[in-house]
């Protein structure tokens, strides 16, 4: 039974291997199907196995010895658990809604074969990366999802500015990617293997905050900052909206992103042997979460308010993780995806709608026109600013009330980042879908409703944004924390961190109540600001006050980079071209060559062809070795 | 007769051949004189077979032989297509294999 689940992984890789070997001979229709159907039978599958999952025990399957030298052996063998199970349902379950999306969203697009291959291609290897049983094997679909990652966001490689974007994702993710190997060799050389199993088993022997566990963390949670978008490689993300809008929703709601956070999840032993690396984590987790969420709040761009909104959630979810809230960090996991999936499938609606344009100054009063996608966005945004009982509010309070218990501060940095998430989402709400309608004529001569293989995905993933959270009622509110049960079994190792963060129900409902008062305030906020007043951003060539001007570009982070790191990098770069490169390596090189010219030129005056010389040359060689050999 | 006459014997015979080798031109006189030190060692290794009592030696003699004889068979058959070409067999004429 369990060995059907090596087909999970398998299918996007036939699907992919089919579209792109044969994807100029296929219909896009056909295409569609097929790229969309490897997708749902994997899913399919993932359920089965779901269900078949026995508790306590990890499944281990292995198929062949992958790598083996000396000491080292890696094995291609997939570990079927409670939390790579859970990833998988949402890796292919909102991957599939993706896959369906798309067959509508890019059905005018020539690419469109060439897309499905690599939206396939994803799938494939982050299902790998969950689905390991080791860690080089997670870094196989580490690596893959980076690749995919390039190919998609630089989809329209005609443009530039597209390729910019894919580049700088891919060397971003390569910069946290040269940590997580870095961290994968230490922990051979620490623990001498890399199979999950017998880390977390010899881990025990290590005292806490030993400094191996403490670099070996470290390094890891460096690739994760890179995977995950945390500060300081998060400038990719926003980035990354250069490809197509549902490509934006795989990698952000079921992929890629999501990669850091199961990483950490997964050695959650390791990382909570290094209180230093946790506290790290959390307060890289609580700028990350405030620094985006500022930015949010003032872009125009309906995408780019998304893709902060996710570095933002990210940011969470490794707060979350920071304070030994594993299970809030993987429910959030869970949640996000449902809501950002919707949310970014929605402003793919509302682009198509209108004919490619993303900037929401154009927008407005699109709430007659798309009902459909109003609806689903309102769930989704009320789902994100964490207003009970729809799914944002459970995983968010529940990594509220750990970071409570861990650290007043921080707790209060994290209520003022979730009242901007509240904030600038029914911002972008606001001035897309109420109002008057403010793009051109011809535009709102166009203006229409998706078709239905755009609004169905969103009428489901509404549905699982509102439900979702009952997964995971907290005791306090008298429920049943279905996902805290299942995902115990991962967690055990790591119980001593979590039982710390205990709090009393007076405490729980204060900090709940204060989580939707603080909500409802920012959206009444917004809804004055935006809906009653119908103030509209200002235009992109308007003066803006100082501290707008800074957060509105993003605080030219992306301009440091370039001046502290790009252009330094680029004068080392000509300097060792031009001085190491060209004086000294070729130098060499042409010089070996030079050397070997001229002694042939100088030796060719011995060959007389005179053949007496000849054989004395070759008596006194004789005698010579003859000699040599005596001595 | 004790072993080092024949010693003595073959390095003359040796060094006769090695002198010949340089020093003549003619391509047939150099070749006997290869053949020359050829036979040099064969006495040599006839004359330790003998004074070990040890048969390796002889049958090496006998191999010796048989690739001497190869050899001039080949080493004449290019010498007489060369005189045929060139109608000499004085080494320091046939220089043509220089640079």
């Amino acid at each position: 039974m369990m060995s059907l689940v090596c087909l999970v992984p398998l299918m996007p890789l036939l699907g992919a291997a089919l579209l792109g070997l044969f994807g100029k001979k296929l219909t896009k229709n056909t295409a569609g199907i097929i790229g969309s159907g490897v997708i749902l039978a994997a899913f399919i599958i993932s359920l089965i196995s779901f269900f078949n999952l026995k508790a306590a025990k990890p499944e281990i399957i292995n198929l062949f010895t992958w790598i083996k030298a000396g000491d080292f052996k890696a094995d291609f063998s997939f570990q079927i658990d409670e939390l790579s199970s859970l990833f998988m349902l949402i890796i292919t379950g909102i991957g599939f809604l993706i896959h369906v999306y798309s067959t509508a969203y890019m059905h005018e697009d020539e690419g469109h074969n060439r897309y499905f291959a690599y939206l396939n291609l994803f799938v494939f290897f982050m299902l790998l990366l969950v689905m390991g049983s080791n860690y080089l094997l997670m870094f196989v679909g580490w690596e893959g999802v980076g690749l995919c990652s390039y190919l998609l966001i630089g989809f329209w490689f005609k443009n530039d500015a597209y390729n910019n974007a894919a580049k700088k994702a891919f060397i971003m993710n390569r910069i946290g990617d040269l940590g997580f190997i870095l961290g994968i060799i230490l922990l051979f050389i620490t623990f001498g293997s890399i199979n999950y199993t017998d880390v977390f088993q010899s881990a025990n022997k290590f005292a806490s905050g030993e400094t191996a566990i403490i670099c070996i963390t470290l390094l890891l949670f460096v690739g994760a900052m890179g995977k995950s978008a945390q500060i300081p490689l998060y400038t990719w993300l926003p980035d990354a909206m250069a490809g197509p809008t549902p490509v934006s929703a795989l990698i952000h709601a079921a992929t890629m992103v999501t990669a850091g956070i199961y990483m950490i999840a997964r050695s959650n032993i390791l990382f909570s042997m290094a209180p230093f690396t946790m506290e790290v984590i959390a307060i890289v987790g609580l700028v990350t979460a405030l620094f985006a969420a500022t930015i949010g709040l003032v872009q125009n761009d309906i995408k780019k308010v998304l893709a902060y909104s996710t570095v933002s959630q990210l940011g969470y979810m490794f707060l979350g993780l920071g304070v030994g809230a594993y299970t809030g960090a993987v429910f959030h996991v869970t949640t996000h995806a449902f809501f950002k999936a919707l949310l970014f499938l929605g402003a793919g609606s509302v682009i198509h709608g209108m004919s490619g344009d993303q900037d929401i100054r154009n927008m407005g009063g699109l709430k007659k026109k798309m009902p459909v996608t109003y609806i689903t966005f309102l769930l989704g945004t009320i789902a994100i600013s964490g207003i009970p009982p729809f799914s944002g509010f459970f995983s968010k309070d529940e990594i509220l009330a750990n970071v409570y218990a861990h650290n007043k501060f921080y707790w209060l940095l994290a209520v003022i980042g979730a009242m901007m998430t509240a904030f600038y989402m029914f911002r972008l709400l606001f001035l897309t879908f109420f109002g008057e309608f403010r793009g051109t004529d011809h535009q709102a001569h166009h203006l229409h409703e998706s078709p239905k293989a755009m609004t169905i995905p969103l009428i489901i993933l509404s549905v699982l944004s509102v439900i979702g959270g009952f997964m995971g009622i907290p005791e306090v509110l008298h429920g049943h924390h279905f996902l805290k049960e299942y995902l115990a079994p991962i967690f055990s190792g790591s119980q001593i961190v979590a039982m710390a963060n205990h709090l009393t129900h007076e405490t729980e409902y204060m900090l709940i109540g204060i989580a939707i008062l603080t909500a409802a305030v920012s959206i009444y906020y917004a809804y004055d600001l935006f809906a009653k007043k119908a103030t509209i951003p200002a235009a992109e060539n308007e003066e803006l006050k100082p501290i707008h001007k800074l957060v509105y570009h993003k605080y030219w982070v992306d301009e440091l980079y370039e001046k502290v790191i790009t252009k330094p990098y680029n004068w080392i770069s000509d300097i060792s071209y031009r001085f190491v490169e060209l004086r000294f390596i070729d130098a060499i090189v042409n010089g070996t060559g030079t050397l070997v010219n001229r002694t042939a030129i100088a030796l060719r005056y011995i060959q007389t062809g005179s053949i007496g010389f000849y054989i004395f040359a070759m008596t006194i060689g004789i005698a010579l070795i003859l000699l040599l050999t005596l001595i | 007769m004790a072993i080092d006459h024949y010693v003595t014997l073959s390095v003359l015979l040796f060094c006769i051949g090695v002198l010949g080798v340089l020093l003549r031109r003619n391509a047939i006189i150099i070749f006997m004189s290869i053949e020359l030190m050829l036979n040099a060692v064969n006495l040599l290794l006839v004359s330790f077979s003998s004074y070990l009592s040890d048969t390796a030696g002889q049958v090496f003699v006998v191999f010796t032989m048989v690739v001497a004889a190869a050899e001039v068979a080949v080493g004449l058959a290019i010498l007489v297509t060369v005189y045929r070409n060139s109608k000499t067999t004085d080494v320091n004429v046939l220089n043509k294999l220089k640079w």
